[in-house]
């Protein structure tokens, strides 16, 4: 399984990629390839969006779902999905728990 | 301190302008990322996991109080209200929008700063002693030398895309305090029997995936003559130095396929060509950078004694701190003073901005309105009357400014590591946060006594771990971070690099085993004077392999 992410061209802010919100600032909810075919499709869409310079550094990334959630494989993209693990109050990780408060 | 001249400061502007025109292109598509990439890396900003970073230079680590305002400025209002000290002596961003660029360097260029050549394969920011201008065993102030290798430096055609980065450092004391043998370029400031000055020369020092000591080729070069041996220097380099393989591109590579010798044959013929030509220094030229960097003018304070005596009886906190942090001065009513920033348990080299202001307004105030960045990731006042101490400490404890662990086991350098860096395969900061909580106590920490520790999230070694007495190095191995731990290392004058004890430590065990290491130095040691550093040299690696690892020698 894979989801597709880069960093958003204009301020550098992690995306993934959503097939109905298009480039969206946390993982939760990334289209998530589940076969060559879809990946494919993920790259295809992940090309053009660097060409149209709305986003660098794409890549396609593995993931695993628990409970419904996707979870990244490695580290790396836990932590950019997540924010630095040192500080909880900044990255992906701060605005999960404003919205929780609120 | 230095001040721009008309030419510096249009030199600036430019390439601010250059670079807004380059953001704007790119923003608007009319340029690729593959075209963008290498010009913004030319003006520090990179890509990181989260965002863009931008690396701001900080020359020779020197800042007065309105520049480092300036920097807090830029964290506040750009950025998320900190910024990163880091072991090149500059400062680094860790969430700027890359839109948001080109006016941060207008605000730095407002304070005479900028961002040029912290990034790509140039010539990088020139570190230098912190204690520069203030230490009481310095030859000579090394910065002007510095200052002089940055004008020359600056965007020199023939330097601009070497093989490789390329990294020089400056020391004007016996005791190395720029780390200069693990750097490209190192040199000693240093006088000859006739008292002139001039400099001991090291070249092809480095650390990274390759570690190696810097080889000393001239043990006194005559000042005047800094430019041209500098020079031949790259010329050789950037002809012979490999550009075929990015992981052997550096001189260090070169000079260890070359010899010494026959480097040192190749640089003084080419010297030979350069000496007598316009990059002789004139000494009226070098006089007169020089008088940028004329000490402050200190007036005898001879109350500091008694004002330190009793502020040391009326708080502990103060007796500590002044014990740790102070280092002397060359005037004896004067001290230069480290602000650690590695408090218990914080990410190290971290200042958030209103820590940042604090230490701009007793710069200020006690510190003749200077301020250094020093490599190992604290600030530094190099001048405080001793009288104005107890004043000092208590601003800066009220910030959280105070922690008394310089040259501690808790004084760790650390690089981003995987929690910002996309080059990183470990995290470094949280190892770096959980051992400076098992060693909190202060009393602990000064029983174990001067141990320098330090810790890279990757192999290209920013946290210096090779010359680590201890250093320890994240991998990724298997999906997982892992810790390989060196021992021995050293960054001074007598430098050495760090041997790997063994396999290596899965988080939750990396700082039991840094526990195990410094108890078994403590108790091997001849006496609490022998430090961590001179009793490996005396043991050697035996005694720490079986205390981390004898059990399973046992078991199998």
């Amino acid at each position: 399984m894979k989801v597709l992410t880069a960093n958003r061209l204009v301020d550098g802010e992690a995306v993934w990629f959503s097939a109905d919100n298009g480039w969206i600032e946390v993982i939760g909810g990334a289209e998530i390839a589940r076969d060559s075919d879809n990946e494919e499709k993920l790259r295809q869409i992940g090309e053009r969006a660097a060409a149209n310079n709305e986003v660098v550094d794409v890549d396609l990334i593995d993931v695993d779902l628990d409970g419904g959630v996707i979870v990244p494989k490695r580290l790396r993209e836990r932590i950019r999905a997540a924010g630095p693990t040192n500080r909880l109050d900044l990255g992906k990780q701060a605005t999960a728990k404003d919205t929780h408060a609120a | 301190m230095y001040r721009y001249d008309e030419f510096d400061q249009s030199f600036v502007n430019a390439r601010v302008a250059e670079l807004r025109d380059q953001v704007e292109r790119r923003l608007a598509g009319e340029i690729t990322e593959d075209q963008f990439k290498p010009l913004r890396l030319m003006n520090g900003v990179y890509l990181q996991l989260h965002a863009y970073m931008l690396r701001v230079a900080v020359p020779y680590g020197t800042l007065s109080a309105r520049q480092m305002r300036m920097l807090a400025h830029i964290a506040r209002t750009y950025d998320k209200g900190y910024g990163h000290f880091t072991t090149r002596q500059n400062i680094q961003y860790n969430w700027p929008a890359l839109s948001d660029i080109p006016a941060i360097l207008d605000d730095l260029a407002s304070v005479e700063m900028h961002a040029i050549q912290t990034s790509g394969n140039c010539i990088r920011n020139v570190t230098a002693d912190h204690f520069a201008g203030a230490a009481a065993d310095e030859v000579a102030d090394p910065r002007p030398y510095a200052e002089i290798l940055r004008q020359w430096s600056s965007v020199h055609p023939e330097f601009s895309y070497l093989p490789r980065k390329f990294k020089i450092a400056v020391t004007g004391a016996e005791r190395d305090r720029a780390a200069i043998q693990v750097h490209d370029i190192g040199l000693h400031l240093k006088k000859n029997a006739e008292g002139e000055l001039g400099f001991a020369v090291y070249v092809g020092g480095g650390q990274g995936r390759t570690p190696m000591i810097a080889k000393k080729i001239r043990d006194f070069l005559p000042e005047q003559d800094l430019l041209a041996y500098c020079t031949a220097i790259l010329r050789v380099y950037n002809l012979h130095g490999r550009r075929d393989n990015k992981y052997k591109a550096r001189i260090k590579i070169l000079v260890h396929e070359t010899g010494t010798e026959e480097l040192t044959r190749q640089v003084e013929a080419e010297f030979a060509a350069l000496k007598d030509t316009e990059l002789k220094l004139p000494d009226a030229d070098i006089r007169a950078i020089e008088a940028y960097f004329a000490p402050p003018a200190l007036v005898d304070r001879p109350e500091g004694d008694e004002a330190v005596r009793v502020a040391g009886l009326d708080s502990r906190g103060f007796a500590d701190w002044a014990q740790q942090n102070l280092t002397t001065h060359r005037h004896p009513d004067y001290a230069a003073v480290t602000i650690s920033l590695k408090g218990i348990g914080e990410a190290p080299g971290d200042a958030t901005d209103a820590q940042m202001e604090l230490v701009a307004d007793l710069a200020e105030k006690y510190a003749f309105d200077e301020i250094r960045v020093s490599h190992e990731q604290n600030l530094i006042l190099p001048h405080v009357a001793r009288a104005d101490l107890p004043a000092v400490y208590a601003a800066l404890a009220g910030a959280g400014l105070a922690t008394a662990n310089s040259n501690l086991i808790t004084d760790i350098i650390a690089c981003p590591g995987l929690d910002y860096c996309a080059l990183a395969n470990a995290r470094s900061i949280p190892v770096a946060q959980e051992i400076s909580e098992r060693f909190a106590s202060l009393e602990r920490q000064r029983d174990i006594g001067e141990l320098k520790l330090k810790i890279s999230g990757c192999i290209n070694a920013c946290g210096h771990h090779h010359v680590g007495h201890i250093g320890i190095l994240g991998v990724e191995k298997k999906g997982a971070e892992l810790y390989q731990i060196t021992l021995g290392g050293s960054g001074d004058e007598n430098t050495s690099i760090g041997e790997i004890v063994g396999r290596g430590f899965a988080p939750d065990q990396v700082t039991d085993a840094i526990e195990t290491i410094v108890d078994t130095y403590l108790g091997l040691r001849t006496d609490p004077s022998e430090r961590f550093i001179d009793a490996y040299r005396r043991v050697g690696p035996a005694p720490f392999k079986e205390a981390l690892y004898g059990h399973e020698a046992k078991a199998a």
